[in-house]
């Protein structure tokens, strides 16, 4: 019993945790995808960029507060810098939307061309975050690192292994939880909401009826660029920040709105999870689970670890080659929001 | 002078002229059917009055105010609702949020609006909250001329409502349709099912290639021999 016990903590402690906070940062970065597609109809590859920008902003003002001696005490400072940093993403967002996506919109480009403008944007902004807070990586996590020790969880519950859970991750989860209600609440069942979807199901109908597209367009970006701050804020609290992963994780945030049906926001929250676990469960060595569970002479010698971590990637990879394959439209067959 | 009124119109896409000097016109509490045959532009002729083509001659009105330089939206807000052929529910939306869209430039209350449309159709209140893009081909259509009919609109128009319906729904829409007339709104359909939507017309238009070819009452039409040879298959 104990030793299933054991085992139970170790999946938990590496798997369960870290694939809530990483699948909820997905989640958010997935809904952002989703939202863009939805609406303007194209694949965002800057959006990595743009969780880059967020997360910039979010370090920015963090280093403003705590130069005026403003801290949260336990929770991450971030936390307070996070609507300040969103409110100047979205201006970025609105931004480049005027002088980049609105010209081709008039133009009526097709979307094709919108994808590899937005290859344009990403690498904007990506220069534009070098040339503002450098390459280097920036720590900015302040206040309590854990809820829950390892230490002070073997100590509780007199098991070998042990649990802990980062302020960080436990703060992902929480922020994603009430950002993700947010959105559905707002596309669900407010007026300016359901006019998204209506654009989003049948341009030409939801012009008849009034709907102004621009409107609708302005209010999509100031959601992704919010979703966008949250997430990359989040993930960069909960590793570190570094420039240079965002490009890499546009991956699996695409992947997980792939996954989900790409335009559909529960498929990009669904996605997002599934992406996340998938990944971890792939990569983790499952010796010492194995130890707990089999009796002592099947104990297997090798790490019986399915990919290296450095593979991690290419698990998203896979499960978007399987999923374009076997059902493009994902599971919750998206197009619309 | 008619309620809705198109006055000689000529127009067309790129150049090429669809519409050559055809008048179509509708009272309150009418109902008005343009026929004829494929191509001869009778959609592209409702959509000249709605706004979504431009005329290069001619003029339409409603109530004697021109409507030549307002947009569709701009003539919703003048009384005009419209009814596409095609597309014309946000299929991943349910039949009441299709409703309040349809009301979306309004900006008072629509609730007694959306009862209304469900003592019309009645099936669509047993549905209200299913995705409109589940229901049958007539419960769609249902909930197209439901959507339009949010506006308050003083004149309906309908791009072919019965295309691709069964007989027994068509004369079910057809009803409601009259229904709709009779509590003074003007409606003008473009119709494939001619003989049908002819017998329920106060007004015809037979249209060819662009022109008014016979102008008449829909039971007038119906018995002329030469608008039942041609058009109405004998």
């Amino acid at each position: 019993m104990i030793d299933f016990l054991n085992a139970l903590t170790l999946l938990a402690n590496y798997i369960i945790v870290p694939g809530l906070a990483y699948g909820s940062q997905l989640a958010l970065g997935a809904l952002g995808v989703t939202m863009v597609y939805a609406v303007l109809r194209f694949s965002n590859f800057a959006h990595g960029e743009l969780m880059s920008f967020g997360a910039m902003c979010t370090i920015l003002c963090t280093w403003a507060l705590q130069s005026f001696g403003i801290s949260l005490t336990i929770l991450p400072t971030a936390l307070l810098a996070i609507p300040a940093a969103a409110l100047i993403t979205v201006l970025y967002c609105i931004i480049i939307n005027y002088f980049v996506y609105e010209h081709y919109r008039e133009k009526k480009i097709d979307t094709n061309t919108y994808f590899i403008v937005s290859i344009g944007v990403l690498f904007f902004t990506a220069g534009l975050i070098r040339l503002v807070i450098g390459p280097k990586d920036q720590n900015f996590s302040d206040g309590v690192r854990f809820i829950l020790k390892a230490r002070d969880f073997k100590a509780m519950t007199g098991l070998n292994e042990g649990l802990a859970i980062k302020t960080t991750q436990g703060m992902t989860v929480v922020v994603t939880l009430i950002l993700v209600a947010f959105v559905f609440w707002f596309l669900n069942r407010t007026r300016t909401g359901k006019s998204m979807r209506a654009y989003s199901d049948n341009e030409d109908l939801a012009l008849l009826s009034g709907i102004n597209p621009k409107k609708v367009i302005l209010i999509t970006w100031i959601i992704t660029g919010i979703l966008a701050t949250v997430a990359g804020a989040l993930y960069g609290l909960d590793k570190i920040y570094k420039p240079f992963t965002f490009m890499y994780l546009v991956l699996p945030v695409f992947a997980s709105a792939i996954l989900g049906g790409v335009g559909n926001p529960v498929g990009a929250v669904v996605g997002g999870y599934i992406i996340a676990f998938s990944e971890l469960i792939f990569t983790f060595a499952y010796k010492k689970f194995l130890f707990y569970i089999l009796p002592e002479s099947f104990s297997p010698d090798g790490l019986v670890q399915l990919l290296s971590t450095d593979y991690k990637i290419a698990v998203s990879f896979l499960i978007l080659v399987i999923v374009l394959l076997i059902k493009p439209t994902g599971i919750f067959s998206g197009k619309t929001i | 002078m008619p309620f809705l009124i198109g006055e000689n119109m000529i127009g067309g896409y790129g150049g090429q002229n669809i519409l050559n000097g055809c008048t179509i016109s509708v009272d309150k509490g009418e109902i008005a059917v343009v026929v004829g045959p494929n191509g001869a532009g009778k959609s592209t002729a409702m959509k000249a009055m709605f706004g979504m083509l431009n005329l290069s001659k001619g003029t339409v009105s409603i109530n004697g105010e021109n409507m030549e330089k307002l947009k569709p939206q701009q003539r919703v807000l003048k009384g005009m609702g419209f009814v596409p052929q095609n597309n014309n529910v946000f299929t991943s939306m349910t039949v009441e949020e299709n409703l309040e869209m349809g009301a979306f430039i309004r900006h008072d209350h629509i609730q007694e609006n959306i009862q209304q449309v469900y003592e019309l159709f009645s099936v669509l209140k047993e549905k209200r909250f299913q995705p409109a893009g589940e229901l049958s081909g007539g419960q769609r259509q249902q909930v197209a001329v439901g959507r339009a009919l949010m506006t308050k609109p003083e004149v309906l128009m309908l791009d072919e409502p019965t295309a691709g319906v069964s007989p027994m729904v068509m004369d079910e829409l057809f009803d409601k349709i009259i229904e709709i007339a009779e509590t003074g709104v003007a409606i003008l359909m473009v119709e494939q099912n001619a003989r049908q939507a002819l017998s329920i017309a106060n007004k015809g238009f037979v249209m060819v290639q662009g022109e008014n070819k016979y102008t008449d009452s829909g039971q007038k039409l119906l018995a002329n021999e030469e608008v039942r040879k041609a058009f109405l298959g004998g």
